[in-house]
């Protein structure tokens, strides 16, 4: 049992390892920032440029969290500071069901709904033309899928909060906003940006919903209207053509590295600040 | 007062963000089972892909629903392997603040949130390593690896409140550690259930993990070595088509595994309630 343990401590560095040496044929003949740098994707002509991919990333992310973070901080405040336990025991279930759908129903949720409604319904109010496989589509059908994430954890740290300060504020004649707004937010501030770290990095991560909404076309998005293809639905598109060219699937490799890396590192921060925000508590 | 306006208005924001996410969840239901159940029929479920069926023509999905429980099957029961002892040893042998137990809580913390894709990639790197092909065992790798830090994560929580003075009664009744772990093991079951109920929900909808490793087939495997069909791929490989019978065995299959999830999630929710009421 304690070698299973141990064992399982290593499985990241494992991973890690693994991953590296895959990638480390297509590291010794360009340099890291050359890969990232570069905007060409010509993967036949030798050429891996990795800044589309990244840019397209970037932008369904960002869509994601600006759309979900709003929503879902006063939908966490409503549920742990006004609703009664009655209506907590209804919402709770149905944000657990909400988070158990799998991606790929997310994705076709995404193809039937909301490429259609892009396409006709949002995109012809600012651009001439879009087919509706977006990097806004991707962002919002991301921004769904990491809102119930979003919720617990506020749920979680806005509960850790002293009740001694809620009853300090009220009594001294603060409303319920004017004490969420000056005490609980703030008390709460490195929880919540630990909660949007751990939220940014399961939106990098989502491959297959993404996939299917944002077009897959290695352009840098200029606008959200535009089609992106991040970083894990490239590797998922190639997984059949990359055997056929050894640097092609280091390139692959690579990009599942840099995956592996950035998020492994953002959820070791924000998982290191939430249990320190939990310990206080017990304290 | 400004204030009290204030507080109405963001009170009201309140109410609707909540009601905008939660009528998510029926819009999601509503559009798959508006499109899955027309395309439903006993042939979708009770037939493999015949000849023709990426035109359209007959056949049904049972590759991928037994393909998919072949894949869950093999690994939750590794995945079990794995995670209980883990379990059981940080809650059993360490001591309860123990440093190694925190780090084994924390790496498992971060490793739950590696996405699927990376599993993915990293099984199919272990695969090419080993010799094998994609195949039934090589899909059962990459969604182990995936579903371990669930089941240890959620047992864990249930093991930890676990009162530790019942081990100080087991011992001091003369039971070995081996004994002790028994009663543990049937103090945490519910939690074990509703581990297992919340793994399996994860990995029969998961795609990117077993897109490298399982591959995908027509027929169903009858060895490990064999390629094997999951439900999501053939949700994903249909709806990319241009016929739309076969986009329509996309709603279908989408259908089926909403519905799965759905039992599944009920399951978890009714062992973890029924585990509270027996909560010393």
């Amino acid at each position: 049992m304690l070698a299973v343990t141990v064992l399982s401590l290593c499985i990241a560095i494992v991973i890690g390892v693994g991953l590296y040496i895959k990638a480390s044929p297509i590291l010794h003949e360009k340099s890291l920032f050359n890969l990232l740098g570069n905007s060409h994707w010509r993967p036949f002509k030798g050429e891996f440029g990795f800044y589309p991919f990244i840019m397209g990333t970037l932008w369904v992310t960002g869509i994601a969290i600006l759309l979900s973070l709003p929503v879902s901080l006063l939908t966490a405040i409503y549920i742990s500071e006004y609703a009664d336990k009655r209506i907590r025991r209804a919402v709770n279930p149905m944000l657990d069901i909400l988070s158990g759908i799998p991606p790929v129903v997310y994705g076709v949720w995404g193809v039937v709904v909301i490429v259609p409604m892009v396409a006709d319904h949002i995109a012809p109010h600012f651009v001439d033309f879009s087919t509706g496989y977006s990097v806004l589509t991707g962002g919002i059908v991301l921004a769904i899928m990491i809102t119930p994430l979003l919720i617990s954890i506020f749920d979680e740290i806005f509960f850790t909060v002293p009740k001694e300060l809620r009853d300090a504020s009220l009594s001294l004649g603060a409303t319920q906003w004017q004490t969420i707004k000056f005490i609980i937010l703030r008390k709460a501030l490195p929880g919540i940006v630990a909660a949007v770290v751990l939220a940014i990095s399961r939106a990098f991560g989502e491959t297959i919903a993404v996939l299917m909404v944002c077009g897959n076309i290695p352009i840098v998005p200029k606008s959200i209207f535009d089609a992106g293809y991040p970083l894990p639905a490239l590797i998922a598109n190639n997984y059949g053509e990359m055997m056929s060219m050894p640097m092609y699937e280091s390139a692959l490799m690579l990009a599942a590295l840099i995956l592996f890396v950035i998020i492994l590192f953002f959820n070791a921060i924000s998982r290191v600040v939430l249990i320190r925000i939990e310990k206080q508590f017990h304290l | 007062m400004k204030k009290i306006i204030e507080e109405k208005v963001f009170k009201v924001l309140m109410i609707i963000t909540t009601l905008v996410i939660l009528s998510f969840l029926f819009f999601i239901f509503i559009a798959i089972l508006r499109r899955g159940i027309p395309a439903m029929s006993w042939d979708m479920i009770s037939k493999i892909p015949g000849g023709g069926f990426y035109i359209g023509k007959e056949g049904g999905l049972l590759n991928a629903i037994v393909g998919s429980i072949y894949i869950v099957l093999g690994s939750t029961i590794l995945g079990m392997l794995i995670s209980i002892p883990i379990v059981i040893y940080i809650n059993v042998y360490l001591p309860s603040r123990s440093a190694l137990a925190s780090a084994v809580r924390l790496s498992f913390d971060v490793l739950f949130g590696v996405p699927s894709i990376v599993y993915g990639a990293f099984g199919f790197t272990i695969m090419v390593f080993l010799g094998l092909k994609t195949s039934l065992l090589g899909g059962i790798i990459a969604v182990s690896m995936l579903i371990v830090p669930i089941l240890v994560r959620s047992m864990d929580e249930v093991a930890r409140v676990m009162p530790r003075d019942m081990l100080d009664a087991a011992y001091s009744l003369g039971a070995t550690k081996y004994e002790t772990i028994k009663v543990v093991l049937r103090q945490i079951a519910p939690g074990i259930a509703t581990a297992v109920m919340l793994s399996i929900g994860r990995a029969i909808g998961d795609a990117a993990s077993v897109l490298f490793t399982a591959g995908y087939t027509d027929s169903i495997p009858t060895s490990l070595n064999q390629p094997a069909a999951t439900l999501p791929l053939a949700i994903f490989f249909q709806l990319s088509s241009p016929v739309e019978q076969v986009q329509d065995r996309a709603y279908a299959a989408a259908f089926i595994l909403t519905m799965i999830v759905l039992a599944l999630s009920f399951g978890a929710r009714y062992f973890s309630r029924k585990f509270s009421k027996n909560k010393i």
